[in-house]
């Protein structure tokens, strides 16, 4: 066996171990360390596919942001798991017999499938062998895919907005600063008055 | 076995039914619910990185990267929803979120 071969049986072997402990562990922070797992060997198998731009992008932004975000939502949450786990065992039969039949057919169709000879001609922009995949990445991103690259910024926006507007929370009895009340005082609302020394208002 | 397209498609296939698996099982737990999804649009992915590698054509790497710009903002909208239903309700439980009874 090949390095590659190899470590592509290693990587996707850990990789659909920890998404089967994702799903199976009870404490869900334990299900997030196994989601950073997961996403790390999905990082490795991009790698052995020659996709070094995306799997560092994928180590970026789900280790780095995304599971950190989890992590620190089931932290911040005062929740009895425990509860939240019964019926687990409920939808077994029934959820097995839907992933094994999924997975029977996903399987039986991927496993002959081939890509048609008409379609190797027809990339869309074809991967150049001469530059580094993140140079190619680059030279079709911002010139033939640019609307995409804003479409992603503008998702990225309304994202923003949105979580920040869910959890802004004002408070009726704190005293805030309102700019408009400030701009509109004029002279005569001021009221001056001579404090005399050592005596207090 | 030389590793081919096929291996990684069958690889995802199984990472996408474990995502699937997972939503049907954790039908109480909002939060595996939504790992559950961040697994089933990484099996997407590595579909997609595959196609492109196999067939030379980097539109699918392009195509990956925009997922993983919608999963980003669906989990941080996803887990704002969930922080201020917390905050509202005192309990993540999906079977209590029918108070709209929509």
């Amino acid at each position: 066996m090949s390095a590659a071969q190899v470590f592509f049986y290693l990587f996707s072997t850990v990789m659909i171990g920890s998404a089967f402990m994702v799903i199976a562990a009870r404490n869900p922070v334990h299900s997030v360390l196994f989601l950073i797992l997961a996403f790390v060997n999905a990082a490795g198998l991009f790698l052995i596919l020659g996709a070094e731009f995306l799997a560092m992008l994928l180590v970026i932004v789900y280790v780095g942001a995304v599971a950190v975000l989890f992590l620190f939502v089931v932290m911040m949450l005062d929740v009895d798991f425990a509860e939240l786990k019964q019926g687990f065992l409920q939808y077994l039969p029934v959820g097995s017999l839907i992933g094994a039949i999924v997975l029977i057919e996903l399987v039986l169709v991927l496993s002959s499938w081939s890509a048609s000879s008409a379609s190797v001609g027809a990339a869309g922009a074809p991967t150049p062998s001469d530059v580094s995949n993140t140079l190619a990445i680059g030279r079709v991103l911002y010139t033939k895919y640019v609307y995409f690259f804003q479409a992603a910024g503008l998702v990225l926006l309304t994202a923003m907005i949105g979580a920040i507007v869910l959890t802004l929370r004002h408070k009726p009895d704190v005293k805030r600063q309102v700019i408009a009340d400030q701009n509109e005082r004029d002279k005569s609302d001021v009221k001056l008055q001579k404090v005399p020394s050592r005596a207090g208002v | 076995m030389d590793i081919g397209l096929n291996q990684y498609l069958i690889v995802a296939a199984m990472l996408f039914t474990l995502g699937v698996l997972g939503i049907i099982l954790n039908r109480k737990n909002i939060i595996v619910i939504l790992m559950s999804i961040e697994l089933i649009l990484l099996s997407v992915n590595i579909n997609l990185v595959a196609f492109s590698t196999f067939l030379g054509d980097l539109t699918g790497q392009i195509f990956s990267l925009l997922i993983l710009t919608v999963a980003a903002a669906e989990a941080a909208i996803g887990l704002a929803v969930l922080v201020t239903y917390f905050r509202n309700r005192g309990s993540i439980a999906v079977e209590d979120i029918n108070v709209m009874k929509g």
